[in-house]
């Protein structure tokens, strides 16, 4: 996107304050994210910067929140629940979301139409419907405030996250392949196996990784179908919020953004490795 | 009626009384709280000790208090009870004892006698308000000012209707998004005797008449629902005044040094404590009764206010109410039913709330809406 | 290879023809398709489409209003409420019977806030009814005493009322359970169901049906026995009107029962009668208010459109549709509110996204992907986390403001009020939605040639005209796209404007999770959210036929 040498002083103007426009509005999206990571510091209980903090005295800056974190029980076991609910319902929406992408890029699918509409509603209805609907029936079926129930649930809201990332990398599959490998003497499953899922792989991985971050950031479904046994740690934020003054959720915050970054390098580097896979350099 | 009910419930208690010591007892427990400082001081003061008494036992505690009415209601809608034991206001307990949601029990058997003998009964005196309820603490609703508000040229507000007095406090105010207090705080601001309020607002004309005050600071209120939000709101500055559960306010005064007062001026007073959901299971049952009984004896609740500035429902607790767990200040001063905090308060009427609170209800909620 | 023939149809290696070879081929192609969808395809239909569909049928059904008042529901019928006035006598005696059986099993406070969402000052009518019914009927006991002890004697009522055979189940229960208990065994048999004599309902109807409900209520409600407890003081009124109007009753007993009843006959006429309707008149004058009446009776069908009406500021009278008082009317301001704001974030994204995804477009592969990372780093942040972050720059001693007294612009004693209203929600939610929008516009843009602008701008048109009459219309599907999912996004939120949003920046999502949590009114809920969901359905499958949804890109 350089300027040509020959532009005209005019373009120049246009040109640079179009780049500081958009200098800005990227600082509009990064600023919030920014802004927790210092206040995280912050040695006082509450969510403000404090003269101290601003004259950049040590003393205004502390770890207790970190400490807190990393010591106190409800936050570790928020933790722990999250780390066991998440993958979980990860690996049921990847498994079956990868199956069905598959099946759905077959070139002879009825409905498909009508289906692909009904794997992707749980993106597109409002969360609260989701979440009053499952509380209530979930209840009445007995899934309500168990482990199950909430795995279930979050499964079902990284569905159209695997459907949409994987049939997106099916569109550009070969089929070639798999029809050079039956012819070869592969069955099916190998087939699937040996050829496709190498091929597709990027895709699985990267629609399992917006299923694992719906699940892992997910509160308001949580808050209806479970129970305080499976208080996540979005759950465990949300009271933070509500019922007591902690910083200690802008220290977790500044910690998932770190993990954010390290996902996201994997995410883009995944793909770079898919493109070359396909025979597609970047440009 | 009523006497004859108390005879028979007393007749099959002792009928079941052989059952229950010899019943096996769950060996895990869902207990239901309000989160924060306040659930902590009951870990402290009651399920830490208890804990220690019985090994083995697992205590699951689950924050979800305020919207305890509604998932009690789908609980008994399913059949599946998860939650043993439920903190609730009074106004919940007696709204959930009047649909048969909560359990019915009886003071004198099911609670632990005062060191001196006096029943349970008689212990907790009034505070009993629902068949239902068992009282833990006596908290109140109050204002807390910052002490640093440049506008107000020195003055601080000593008086409850301050609040509507914009020209010599301007600033934010928050105030909680229910009818219940508010109300009452702009009808007795509004010129009505403390005594008479209920009687007004019984009356179509009194509500109008209260909501009618609510709109003169209307647009200078923030509506907070959680209770760490004035606290919140405070300590940033955001309102100037606000009103919350007064031991919100000892923790941002005296814990966390913000400048911050309180204003105990017509403080309304309220009740918290348990419930035992209908329908637990019995060997539930009777793990949840051991807690219960142990956790309201004179003792424990004395020791609650260790750790939060709440008053203790027991008479025969209010001797034993000591020092600070951390800071070691003296807690008396710090209670809302120290005479001097209490010299103008509104006693809450909860005959008068559990009767009217739809209604009201359906009605603020309209009027903050529109 | 197959043989064919000039004038027979192609055939498969198999011999079978080739047509129905292929067909074959391609149904068990079909077959293999659906069968790798129909996994995920039922766990999405069993976990997530039956659970809102069975929540959308909260919204009409209403059986609580038959099911504790069914007798005055029946009365009820023929009661027009025109002329303004409050029914007679016959409608407060079924009120009386239904109101004892619905207070003793604690169902009347319920039904009280059920309807008390249709007029205002209900819940406190019933309740405190609830507290006084059981006095109605007490001058009958007092009379039918007076008359004869034995009246208060449950035993007496259970001669007169119980089946021979319930009594022989009784006696033979009673002692099981005096023999596991001498023997100290646990004993959890329940009391058999109480089973009333034939011939009684017809003899006695009002006493017969009154008189069951009792012995149900007290077995199963208190675990009770009617061998050991007096009916309700209400029984007393029913025996009082049947034996008023069929003073012969009695022959259809025998022995004791029949000259205790023909005695109790012959001395009703000079009875103290008393008027049900006055009764709960004193407990409360909103009895007499015909609206009341006009509530119960155009909410007593077991489904309703009442739920749907509210949620459109509508009423249901027994008088048709109306509108809903003024001072009640909110739902339609939520409704344009939700969509005003949905808009403006809508718009607010497009601004702001257009300009980055153009960028984006345009820069070689690794600046642009490396740019895309601080697109995608707020998609992945904590939701929660980033409203709060809003609060902490949006509040009145918060960064923005701070900032902005530090240049001056802005008076310290006059500092902005950027949260807890519209203006709070809008900007916490357009940066929410931003990588919607972005996303869907750059893998449009990506796709659009340059060479079609340089084209444009070698033939003589300005930057301005090759942009606007050349690059943009090939980017409008990219907004389409962005902008619905936006909208879609936006008009079903919740947490965001709950934190940030105070009471003018809330949405309809706010609304319907107050009604499931605070006021349990979940019929309204499930009503709001049917329409929501409509709406979103609606755009959704507009979303479908402009984009597709297999369209949909994630970066």
């Amino acid at each position: 996107m350089a300027l040509p040498t020959y532009a005209t002083t005019g373009q120049k103007i246009w040109h640079y304050s179009y780049l500081t426009l958009c200098g800005l509005i990227f600082f509009f999206l990064i600023a919030p994210i920014i802004v927790i990571i210092p206040l995280s510091f912050n040695a006082e209980d509450f969510f403000t910067f404090t003269p101290k903090m601003l004259a950049l005295d040590p003393e205004g800056y502390s770890l207790k929140h970190y400490r807190d974190f990393f010591t106190n029980p409800n936050w570790q076991q928020a933790l722990v629940n999250s780390v066991k609910i998440a993958p979980v319902a990860t690996l049921l929406s990847v498994s079956l979301g990868t199956l069905a992408a598959v099946g759905l890029s077959q070139s002879h699918v009825p409905f498909r139409r009508a289906i692909m509409a009904v794997l992707i509603s749980p993106m597109i209805v409002p969360l609260i419907i989701s979440a009053a609907g499952m509380y209530f029936f979930y209840s009445r079926i007995g899934l309500q405030g168990t482990y199950f129930g909430v795995v279930l649930a979050h499964a079902v809201l990284g569905v159209p996250f695997v459907i949409i990332t994987v049939t997106a990398t099916l569109v550009g599959f070969d089929r070639s392949l798999t029809r050079a490998a039956a012819n070869m003497g592969a069955d099916p499953v190998t087939t699937f196996f040996r050829v496709q899922m190498p091929l597709i792989l990027p895709g699985v991985i990267s629609g399992g990784l917006f299923a694992f971050i719906t699940s892992f950031d997910e509160v308001v479904v949580v808050l209806f179908v479970g129970s305080a046994g499976q208080k996540t740690l979005p759950w465990q934020m949300f009271t933070g919020l509500r019922e007591q003054i902690s910083p200690t959720i802008l220290a977790v915050a500044t910690l998932l953004v770190v993990i954010s970054i390290c996902l996201l390098t994997v995410v883009e580097l995944l793909r770079r490795r898919s493109e070359r896979l396909r025979g597609m350099s970047p440009t | 009626m009523k006497l004859k009910t108390t005879m028979l419930m007393a007749a099959s208690a002792i009928a079941a009384a052989p059952a229950v010591v010899a019943q096996e007892m769950a060996d895990s427990m869902t207990l239901v709280s309000w989160g924060g400082a306040y659930q902590q001081s009951q870990v402290n003061a009651y399920s830490d000790p208890y804990q220690a008494n019985n090994a083995g036992l697992e205590i699951v505690w689950d924050s979800s208090s305020n919207e305890a009415v509604a998932k009690l209601r789908a609980m008994s809608e399913a059949g599946n009870i998860t939650w043993d034991l439920v903190d609730v206001v009074a106004a919940d307990a007696m709204r959930l004892c009047d649909e048969g949601l909560a359990m019915e029990i009886d003071a004198d058997e099911d609670l632990a006698a005062a060191p001196d003998g006096t029943s349970a009964s008689d212990d907790f005196g009034d505070l009993l308000v629902s068949d239902c309820f068992i009282p833990q603490i006596v908290y109140s609703t109050t204002f807390g000012y910052r002490t640093d508000v440049a506008e107000w040229n020195g003055k601080e507000p000593d008086d409850i209707c301050d609040i509507f007095d914009l020209e010599t406090f301007p600033g934010q105010r928050s105030l909680e998004k229910r009818p219940i207090n508010n109300l009452e705080w702009a009808l007795y601001c509004d010129g009505v005797a403390m005594d008479d309020i209920y009687d007004v607002l019984e009356t179509e004309e009194g509500q109008d008449r209260a909501l009618a005050k609510l709109d003169t600071i209307k647009d200078s209120v923030v509506w907070w629902s959680a209770g760490a939000d004035t606290p919140q709101l405070l300590a940033d500055g955001e309102v100037v005044i606000g009103s919350t559960y007064n031991g919100r306010l000892f923790s941002v005064i005296v814990e966390q040094k913000q400048p911050v007062a309180m204003l105990w001026d017509a403080q309304v007073f309220d009740l918290d404590g348990w419930i035992i959901p209908a329908g637990l299971p019995e060997d539930r049952l009777a793990r949840v009764m051991d807690f219960v009984k142990f956790a309201t004896d004179t003792q424990r609740l004395a020791d609650q206010a260790k750790y939060i500035s709440y008053g203790p429902a027991r008479a025969s607790s209010a001797p034993l109410v000591g020092k600070h767990a951390e800071l070691g200040i003296e807690m008396a001063p710090h209670m809302p039913t120290d005479p001097a905090n209490s010299k103008n308060s509104i006693l809450y009427n909860f005959d008068f709330w559990a009767d009217y609170r739809d209604d009201l209800d359906a009605k603020f909620q309209a009027w903050l809406a529109q | 290879m197959t043989e064919t023939t000039q004038d027979g149809p192609m055939l498969a290696a198999d011999g079978t023809p080739l047509k129905k070879s292929l067909r074959r081929a391609l149904r068990a192609q079909k077959l293999r398709a659906l069968g790798l969808i129909a996994p995920l395809l039922i766990f999405v239909l069993i976990s997530f489409v039956a659970p809102i569909v069975d929540m959308l049928f909260r919204s009409v059904e209403n059986q609580i209003v038959s099911d504790t008042l069914p007798r005055t529901v029946v009365a009820l019928r023929d009661w027009d409420g025109e002329g303004g006035e409050a029914p007679g006598d016959e409608i407060f005696k079924a009120l009386t019977y239904d109101f004892i059986v619905a207070a003793e099993r604690k169902e009347h406070t319920r039904l009280g806030s059920r309807l008390n969402y249709e007029m205002t000052g209900i819940s406190s009518l019933f309740r405190k009814s609830g507290r006084r019914v059981d006095d109605i009927g007490e001058d009958y006991l007092d009379q039918f005493k007076d008359l004869n002890d034995a009246w208060e004697e449950p035993a007496t009522w259970v001669a007169m009322m119980a089946s021979e055979g319930w009594v022989a189940d009784q006696v033979a229960w009673s002692e099981a359970r005096a023999a596991a208990k001498s023997a100290d065994q646990d004993f959890e048999t329940p009391e058999p169901a109480f089973a009333l004599r034939p011939g009684v309902a017809k003899a006695l109807p009002e006493t017969a049906d009154i008189y069951s409900a009792f012995a149900r209520t007290i077995q199963t409600q208190d675990e009770d026995s009617p061998t050991e407890e007096e009916p309700w003081n209400p029984v007393y009124m029913a025996l009082f009107n049947d034996l008023a109007s069929n003073p012969d009753a009695a022959s259809a007993f025998s022995g004791d029962v029949a000259a205790l009843l023909s005695e109790a006959a012959a001395a009703v006429g000079n009875f103290e009668t008393i008027s049900p309707k006055d009764a709960f008149l004193d407990a409360d004058e909103d009895w007499g208010d015909p609206m009341v009446w006009s509530t119960i009776k155009a909410f007593a069908p077991s489904y309703t459109s009442g739920y749907f009406l509210s949620a459109v500021d509508l009423q249901l009278t027994a008088s048709g549709v109306q509108p809903q008082d003024e001072d009640q009317q909110i739902y339609m301001l939520l409704f344009k509110r939700t969509l005003f704001m949905s808009l403006m974030i809508m718009f607010s994204c497009i601004l702001l996204g257009y300009p980055i995804a153009f960028l984006l477009s345009n820069l070689p592969m690794r600046q642009s992907s490396l740019l895309l990372i601080l697109v995608l780093l707020p998609f992945w942040t904590s939701l929660l986390v980033r409203t709060s972050s809003w609060k902490v720059l949006l509040q009145q001693q918060g960064v923005i403001n701070d900032i902005l007294v530090w240049i001056g612009l802005v008076a310290d004693d006059n500092r902005l009020v950027m949260i807890n209203n519209q203006f709070g929600t809008i900007v916490a939610m357009t940066h929410i939605l931003l990588p919607f929008m972005i996303l869907p516009l750059y893998s449009v843009m990506k796709t659009i040639p340059p060479s079609y602008v340089r084209a444009a701008k070698s033939l003589g048109a300005t930057d301005w005209t090759a942009f606007w009459r050349v690059y943009f219309p090939q980017s409008v599907p990219g907004i389409g796209a962005g902008c619905i999912l936006v909208f879609i996004l936006a008009i079903g939120y919740y947490i965001t404007p709950e934190l940030v949003g105070g009471t003018t920046g809330t949405f309809i999502s706010n609304r319907i999770a107050y009604h499931i949590s605070s006021s349990l009114n979940w019929g309204l809920a499930a009503a709001l959210g049917t329409i929501l969901l409509a709406v979103v359905l609606i755009l959704y499958w507009v979303y479908d036929r402009i984009v597709g949804i297999d369209n949909v890109s994630l970066g």
